[in-house]
């Protein structure tokens, strides 16, 4: 069976809030997979539990079949699964190009094409992070303390700095929250370009559900620390305990 | 915003040497930044009680550094902000706050280690002992959360709720302007909804809103007016329905054609023009 990411029964508590509450869903390989659900259904608390960041107090993660739940987010990320966070940790003192240099991953390019075109693994990371800039139209900020940017900007630094490391698996927590509108549509095709040229595995947590409609394949919905629904963006839209519990009757 | 050309009955009003024509905020030319990074360039803005304002305008244009130089956060190079007449520029923020110009941040807008209630509490310090018991409960009609989590640490909540905890810790200090960085962003569908419908009722109660929101057409089509920042200067402002409508804002902002105008290549008319339709 194939499947990129697995969480089973996770189980995480906050004192007396249990944020994960038996959490059980598949991501599966070259997919985007939407993860909605109201405020405090335990959407970032599930991110922190897949990426490292926390360890469930019960229950497993899988990535590509194999347990993770116990390992530091360094090693999974090294493993290929790389985060962004809603809200995000730049490094304020360095320059913006600098947090993409960081971010490049060690190995050589593992894609044929750029290692055949002989490029330093250097040039090839600068290359790289200003193609990303331009993407996210902070090119003119490179040089700039990433300090110096803006909510927003710094937002679009996380996705591209996560980006930057080439991962196969990317969990973006509210990527377009914060972002303008008409970003917000290119950051769109940009997702979409990505699964389609790199295959890789997308897991969106999204409050903006047109962009999670256009965006996704799946989506899985959480409330109060489990999966209640999951299915295509249609069918969740139409799922009654979905309208009840996030949606409310104005998206009927 | 320079006033506009006054109508009739503005001229027959007597002449009167304070705040007669005057908005409850009015922030003049503003220029501020960080260390080398100048971010205002010069930004006008005013709001009265009884407007829902939008700040609109790309990512790094300046709104929020705008929502912290009025309200103090930020050193200001230039300018001026007058509240109810009198200049307050570089006034602190807790003694805006007394004076009824509060501030809800966009993130680390809660004290984490505090309980809801504790939230809560801190905001209504600023209010007399007397009237403070009457402001938490009003509050804590109007969000249900702040009784449902009361002894929860702030810090645990979602961010979401945070948004919710934050807005509410603002309302209890009974302002009569707010300043909002982003409320809805980080708010499920039935959250914002219900974010938004709380602002107007806040509004309708009399008190003003200024808010910088990238849900643009949500956020113009509740606002009174609106202005769209570019680069640190006023691009484009107008009613908010008008704005929804204006190819300009479009083409600047709303991504219409696809593509944002980026700093360098601004589209902006200078400072308080209005922009010419078509």
């Amino acid at each position: 069976m194939s499947v990129a990411l697995a969480v089973e029964e996770a189980v995480r508590a906050f004192g007396g809030v249990r944020a994960l509450d038996g959490a059980t869903l598949e991501v599966e390989p070259g997919s985007i997979t939407g993860l909605i659900g109201p405020n405090g259904a335990g959407k970032s608390t599930l991110f922190n539990c897949v990426s490292g960041f926390l360890r469930p107090q019960s229950g497993r993660v899988l990535l590509d079949g194999r347990r993770i739940d116990r390992r530091s987010a360094h090693r999974i990320a090294r493993a290929g699964l790389v985060r962004t966070f809603q809200t995000p940790r730049v490094l304020a003192r360095m320059t913006v190009l600098e947090n993409l240099l960081l971010a490049a991953p060690r190995h050589p390019g593992e894609r044929l094409g750029r290692a055949l075109a002989g490029r330093s693994r250097e040039r090839e990371a600068r290359a790289r992070a200003g193609e990303l800039l331009e993407l996210v139209q902070l090119d003119g900020h490179a040089s700039a303390l990433a300090g110096t940017l803006s909510g927003g900007q710094r937002k679009l630094l996380d996705l591209v700095r996560a980006l930057m490391a080439e991962p196969r698996i990317l969990l973006l927590d509210e990527p377009i929250a914060g972002v303008s509108p008409a970003l917000r549509v290119e950051l769109l095709a940009h997702i979409l370009g990505l699964r389609e040229r790199e295959r890789i595995t997308l897991l969106i947590a999204e409050h903006d559900l047109d962009f999670v409609m256009r965006a996704c394949d799946r989506v899985i919905v959480m409330n109060d620390g489990r999966v209640i629904a999951q299915g295509t963006p249609e069918e969740v839209r139409r799922d009654a305990k979905v309208v009840d519990a996030y949606l409310g009757a104005k998206h009927q | 915003m320079p006033t506009s050309e006054p109508n009739i009955s503005d001229k027959l009003k007597p002449v009167t040497y304070h705040a007669q024509a005057m908005s409850l905020l009015e922030v003049t030319s503003l220029e501020a930044g960080y260390d080398d990074a100048i971010v205002l360039r010069g930004v006008s803005l005013e709001a009265d009680a009884h407007e829902i304002v939008a700040v609109l305008g790309p990512n790094g244009a300046g709104k929020s550094t705008l929502l912290k130089a009025v309200y103090g956060l930020v050193t200001l190079r230039a300018g001026t902000v007058t509240w109810e007449g009198g200049d307050v520029t570089r006034v602190r923020a807790d003694r805006l706050t007394r004076r009824g110009l509060n501030f809800v941040p966009q993130t680390a807008n809660v004290f984490p280690t505090l309980t809801v209630a504790e939230n809560v509490h801190v905001g209504s310090l600023v209010v007399t002992k007397t009237e403070r018991r009457a402001a938490i409960e009003r509050v804590r009609e109007l969000f249900p959360i702040l009784r449902e989590r009361a002894g929860q640490r702030a810090g645990t909540l979602s961010g979401g709720q945070r948004k919710l905890v934050a807005l509410a810790r603002a309302l209890v200090a009974k302002p009569k302007l707010l300043l909002l960085d982003e409320p809805s962003a980080g708010l499920s569908p039935q959250a914002m909804e219900l974010v938004f419908d709380k602002l107007l009722e806040i509004n309708r109660l009399g008190v003003g809103i200024v808010m910088v929101e990238q849900n643009a057409r949500r956020a113009l089509a509740l606002a009174h007016r609106g202005y769209v920042l570019d680069a640190g200067r006023n691009a484009i402002e107008g009613a908010g329905a008008e704005l929804l409508h204006d190819p300009q804002v479009e083409q600047l902002y709303l991504g219409g054609s696809g593509m944002i105008a980026s700093s360098s290549t601004s589209t902006s008319t200078p400072s308080g023009m209005k922009p010419e339709t078509k």
